[in-house]
């Protein structure tokens, strides 16, 4: 058997340290290793979305790159956005805008809003549906979606100026 | 899915890299973005002994404008692309290239550099680089060595690139201030490889006239292709609304399509007609400006 890696992995703030197989992928790091299941396997082919989480603030699908190549570095995973047990806007959205049904696609969606609402907070519907375009949803058809990324980006810029 | 079990390695500067490439030989693959080589490890489709990470070596992330040329580091992010002003303003056939590559999760990883080391002929680089007439920097145990990119391309999933070597560098020359292109995609959704795409080049001379036309063909055959015909039927002559036409059907007939699920021949063929037409017609305009 080759040789394990030690890595070191920062996950929403807590630090991760595991011997790893370098084949290991990161969204089993994620899930079996640190025990953050909320990150889903959708596809398993890079292609859902359903597994994305930010690396270095930016998303990235966890199926589609491995442990040792995000040792270092800061991963945030949806069960990082609440804070004290209080949603996060994002959430709040999903929430009342109804933005989701069966919720698979869901942590994979937040996380891609999330990064896009830092980079852009005041985002057009064309700029919101962009920024998910690589986000599958075989449930709402997405409208509702876009609804409860506009709200949060509505209750964000409210908290901002508050 | 997990892919067969590798070795990975680390190297933390280009000569180390290639030391480590020149040591492993054929056994070993190099690691940019993964977005190419990672679903292919899954499917072990490819099964590496082992994998050389060049995603910490540094100084291989830039986009600047150095002696007549743009240079674009191998391991610039399809993201740095999208978001660069340098490249909306100067080079809008890159930044209209990479909006259309993808999804924002696989355009964060994924290198311009691994885009056209893949060979793929349905990714979307080749075409507009083979537009561009860019050149590729390989450095490999020698020092570095230029491969024109009408050169690169090779067969299907091979390029002109040694085992040993590294793509470092994308070079495109700046020559002609009144440049324009376009990149046109058909896809069946947002973030699918091509049903066919066409890269359009065009640079004026003062009277006008086409000093150089490049255009590069996307998934219409077994590797990218350069469509001279249609390029020559361009040079040298004012652009026209006949002249646009009769490059067009050229490039069409370039075209060497097979029919999948993507499409019949038939279609792919009519789609490079219609794409050259529109890009042509986007390039002038830009060219004009
Ligand atoms: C869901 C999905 C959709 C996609 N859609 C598109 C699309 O529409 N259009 C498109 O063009 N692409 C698309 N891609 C492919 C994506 O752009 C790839 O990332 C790209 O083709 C390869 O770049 P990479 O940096 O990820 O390379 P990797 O996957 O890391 O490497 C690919 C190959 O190139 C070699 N290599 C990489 N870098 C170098 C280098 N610097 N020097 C020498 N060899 C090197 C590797 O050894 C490997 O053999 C898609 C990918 C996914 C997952
Ligand atoms: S599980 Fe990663 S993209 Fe679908
Ligand atoms: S809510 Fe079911 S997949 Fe999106």
């Amino acid at each position: 058997m080759p040789s394990t890696r030690r890595v070191s992995i920062q996950i929403n703030g807590e630090k991760i340290s595991a011997e790893v197989e370098p084949r290991l992928l990161l969204v089993h790091f994620i899930r079996e290793t640190a025990g953050l299941t909320g990150t889903h396997i959708g596809c398993d082919t890079s292609s859902c979305g359903a597994c994305t989480v930010l690396l270095d603030g930016r998303p990235v699908k966890s199926c589609t790159l491995f442990a040792v190549q995000a040792d270092g570095g800061e991963i945030s995973t949806v069960e990082g956005l609440n804070r004290n047990g209080q949603m996060h806007p994002i959430q709040e959205g999903f929430h009342l805008e109804h933005g989701l049904q069966c919720g698979f696609c869901t942590p994979g969606m937040m996380m891609s809003a999330r990064a896009l609402l830092e980079r852009n907070p005041h985002p057009d519907e064309q700029e919101i549906r962009w920024a998910i375009a690589g986000n599958l949803c075989r449930c709402t058809g997405y409208q509702n979606i876009i609804k409860a990324i506009q709200y949060a980006s509505k209750k964000m810029a409210e908290g901002v100026s508050a | 899915m997990i892919p067969a079990s590798f070795e990975y390695l680390r190297p933390g500067s280009l000569n180390e890299a290639i030391a480590m490439l020149s040591e492993h030989g054929d056994e070993a693959k190099i690691l940019s973005g993964g977005q190419s080589l990672i679903p292919m490890m899954k499917f072990r489709l490819s099964r590496p002994a082992c994998l050389i990470d060049i995603n910490r070596i540094p100084n291989l992330d830039y986009i600047k404008e150095e002696d007549g040329y743009l240079k674009i580091g191998g391991l610039t992010r399809e993201t740095a692309l999208e978001h660069s002003d340098l490249i909306r303003s100067r080079f809008p056939i890159l930044h209209d290239t990479s909006f259309v590559i993808a999804d924002v999760q696989v355009r964060n990883l994924a290198t311009v550099g691994g885009n056209l080391a893949h060979g793929d002929p349905a990714n979307d680089h080749p075409a507009t680089m083979l537009a561009l007439d860019a050149e590729i920097v390989a450095t490999g145990p020698q020092g570095e060595r230029i491969i024109p990119i009408k050169d690169f391309f090779v067969a299907i999933f091979t390029t002109a690139l040694r085992p040993e070597e590294i793509l470092t560098e994308i070079r495109i020359p700046m020559n002609g201030s009144r440049r324009g292109g376009a990149y046109l995609k058909v896809e069946r959704k947002v973030g699918d490889y091509a049903t066919a795409g066409v890269a359009v080049q065009v640079t004026l001379n003062d009277r006008g006239d086409v000093q150089r036309a490049g255009i590069g063909l996307t998934n219409v055959g077994p590797t990218p292709i350069k469509a001279t015909g249609a390029e020559g039927a361009l040079a040298g002559k004012q652009l026209t609304d006949e002249g646009i036409a009769e490059a067009a059907r050229r490039a069409s007939e370039e075209a060497q399509p097979s029919s999948d699920l993507r499409g019949p021949a038939e279609y792919k063929t009519a789609l490079v007609q219609e794409l050259t037409r529109r890009a042509l017609y986007r390039a002038w305009e830009r060219a004009k400006k």
